[in-house]
C-alpha cells in the first residue's frame, strides 16, 4: 500500500487545473503518465533531483484509472484530496450539491471505523 | 507590553463568501440569516480596537505537504499572499494580500522556542481559506497587519488535544510578552463535526449535532477540562471524519483562559455543518458605537 503516492497523485493533479481536465477526460493515460513522469519526483527540488521508489500497485492504478473514490477511500487515500479533486472534475455535471450527496450516498455501507490515513 | 484586546474563535466555512455575495435566485435562503450573525460577530472584533491580528488556522495541503510536514509553524513575512487556484474554483474565494507582523512573528517564534513549543516557520507562505475565511467575515477590510499560526488538524499523526491547549495559554502568554504598545486580537478558526469525503458528508445537518451542542458548551463556558475529559485524537473520529479541525478551537480556548466565559456566543445550523462564533475580551466588553451590547450572552 502507498497511500503517500496516492495522495501525491492527487495533491499534484488536484492543483493544475490542465491536469484536472486531463485526469477527467483520459483517466487512464493521465495515471500512466503521471506514474512514469511524476512519481518520483520531489516537489521542492530541481527535476533532476528525483526519488527512485514511488510506485503503484495494480489496484491502486486501477482505482485510479477507475475514477473509484470509494476504493480510494478503503485504501486509506486523504479522503479532503479525493474529494476537492473529484469535485473539480465532476460536479460540473450536476445541479447544486447533487454531486456531493450522491458521493457519500455511494459509501454509506461503510461504518467506523474508517480506514486508516495516515501516511 | 502588548495587549490581547480581544480572543476569537471561529468556524470557517469557506461558502460565506459566495452565500453573502450572491443575489437573485442564486441567494441561498439561510444567506440573509448568516450574514447578520456575521456582522454582529464582526462588531465583536471592530469594538476591541485591533492593531494586529494573530490568525490561527491550518494549511489544507495547498503549501504544506506530506514530504515536509510540519506541526506548528508561524508564518513571518512581510507579506501573505492568500487563497489558491482549487479555493478560487470550489469556493469563489477571491486572491487576497495581507500585511505581515514581523516583529511579533519573530518575538513568537523566540518565545515560543523558549518556552519549548518547537515552532518551524516561513517566510513565503501563501496562506488558505483557514485564515482568510475570518478575515473576510471579520476584517472584509483586511488592512490589519497579521502573525499567521499554522496548526496540523489533517495530516496524522498530528498533536494531542492536550498540546492544542497547551500551544493556546503559551500563546497567549507569547502575546502579553511582546514589549509593544500595539492592541492584538488572536483568531482562530477550526470545526465542531464535520465530514469529508466520508459517507456523512453534506447532510441536512452536521454529522454529529450532540457533539455539536456539547462542544458549543465546552468552549462557551472554558470548560476545558471537560473538554479533555471527552475529546482524544481517537474519540474525534466518531463526530465525523474531519472533527479533529476541533482541536483549533481548543487551543482557542487555552488561549481564551480555563473557565473564561465567552462574552459572545452565536451559533447557525446550517447543512453539511454547525457555524459558531464566539468572542471573549480579557479585560471586559468595551464600550461600542451605540454601545449595542446585547450581542452578549
Amino acid at each position: 500500500m502507498s497511500r503517500y503516492l496516492l495522495d501525491k497523485f492527487l495533491f499534484t493533479v488536484d492543483r493544475d487545473p490542465a491536469l484536472v481536465e486531463r485526469y477527467r477526460e483520459d483517466p487512464a493515460g493521465t495515471v500512466e503518465w503521471w506514474e512514469a513522469e511524476m512519481a518520483n519526483t520531489i516537489l521542492n527540488c530541481t527535476a533532476d533531483e528525483r526519488s527512485t521508489w514511488l510506485e503503484f500497485t495494480e489496484d491502486e492504478r486501477r482505482a485510479l484509472r477507475e475514477h473509484d473514490h470509494v476504493t480510494l477511500f478503503r485504501m486509506g487515500a486523504h479522503p479532503f484530496l479525493t474529494l476537492t479533486l473529484f469535485i473539480a472534475m465532476f460536479e460540473r455535471d450536476h445541479g447544486p450539491l447533487e454531486y456531493q450527496k450522491a458521493y457519500g450516498r455511494a459509501m454509506e455501507h461503510i461504518t467506523l471505523p474508517y480506514p486508516d490515513i495516515a501516511t | 507590553m502588548a495587549e490581547v484586546a480581544a480572543v476569537i474563535a471561529s468556524t470557517h466555512h469557506p461558502f460565506y463568501h459566495r452565500a453573502s455575495t450572491s443575489t437573485g435566485a442564486d441567494r441561498p435562503p439561510f444567506a440573509d440569516e448568516w450574514v447578520a450573525k456575521i456582522e454582529r460577530f464582526r462588531e465583536t472584533l471592530t469594538r476591541a480596537e485591533p492593531d494586529v491580528l494573530v490568525m490561527v488556522g491550518s494549511d489544507h495541503f495547498h503549501q504544506l505537504w506530506l514530504d515536509n510536514m510540519p506541526q506548528f509553524l508561524v508564518g513571518k513575512a512581510p507579506f501573505f499572499d492568500a487563497n489558491w487556484y482549487n479555493e478560487e474554483r470550489e469556493f469563489g474565494l477571491p486572491r487576497m494580500r495581507l500585511r505581515g507582523q514581523e516583529e511579533l512573528a519573530a518575538h513568537i517564534l523566540r518565545d515560543g522556542l523558549d518556552r519549548d513549543f518547537d515552532l518551524a516557520f516561513s517566510n513565503e507562505l501563501r496562506i488558505d481559506h483557514s485564515i482568510t475565511c475570518p478575515i473576510i467575515t471579520l476584517r472584509p477590510q483586511a488592512d490589519l497587519p497579521i502573525v499567521p499560526v499554522y496548526t496540523n488538524i489533517f495530516a496524522p499523526p498530528l498533536p494531542q488535544p492536550r498540546r492544542f491547549v497547551q500551544l493556546g495559554r503559551a500563546l497567549r502568554e507569547m502575546v502579553e510578552s511582546w514589549e509593544s504598545d500595539q492592541r492584538v486580537a488572536i483568531i482562530g478558526t477550526g470545526h465542531l463535526s464535520l465530514e469529508l469525503g466520508g459517507p456523512r458528508q453534506f447532510g441536512e445537518h452536521g454529522p454529529d449535532p450532540e457533539f455539536d451542542r456539547k462542544a458549543v458548551e465546552w468552549i462557551a463556558s472554558g470548560d476545558i477540562e471537560g473538554c479533555l475529559a471527552e475529546v482524544s485524537l481517537e474519540s474525534l473520529h466518531a463526530p465525523g471524519n474531519a472533527t479533529h479541525g476541533f482541536m483549533d478551537f481548543m487551543l482557542m480556548m487555552g488561549v481564551a483562559g480555563d473557565g473564561r466565559k465567552a462574552d459572545h456566543v452565536d451559533t447557525l445550523d446550517l447543512f453539511h455543518t454547525m457555524e459558531a462564533y464566539f468572542t471573549w475580551y480579557p479585560d471586559g466588553v468595551p464600550a461600542g458605537p451605540g454601545d449595542t451590547a446585547e450581542a452578549t450572552r
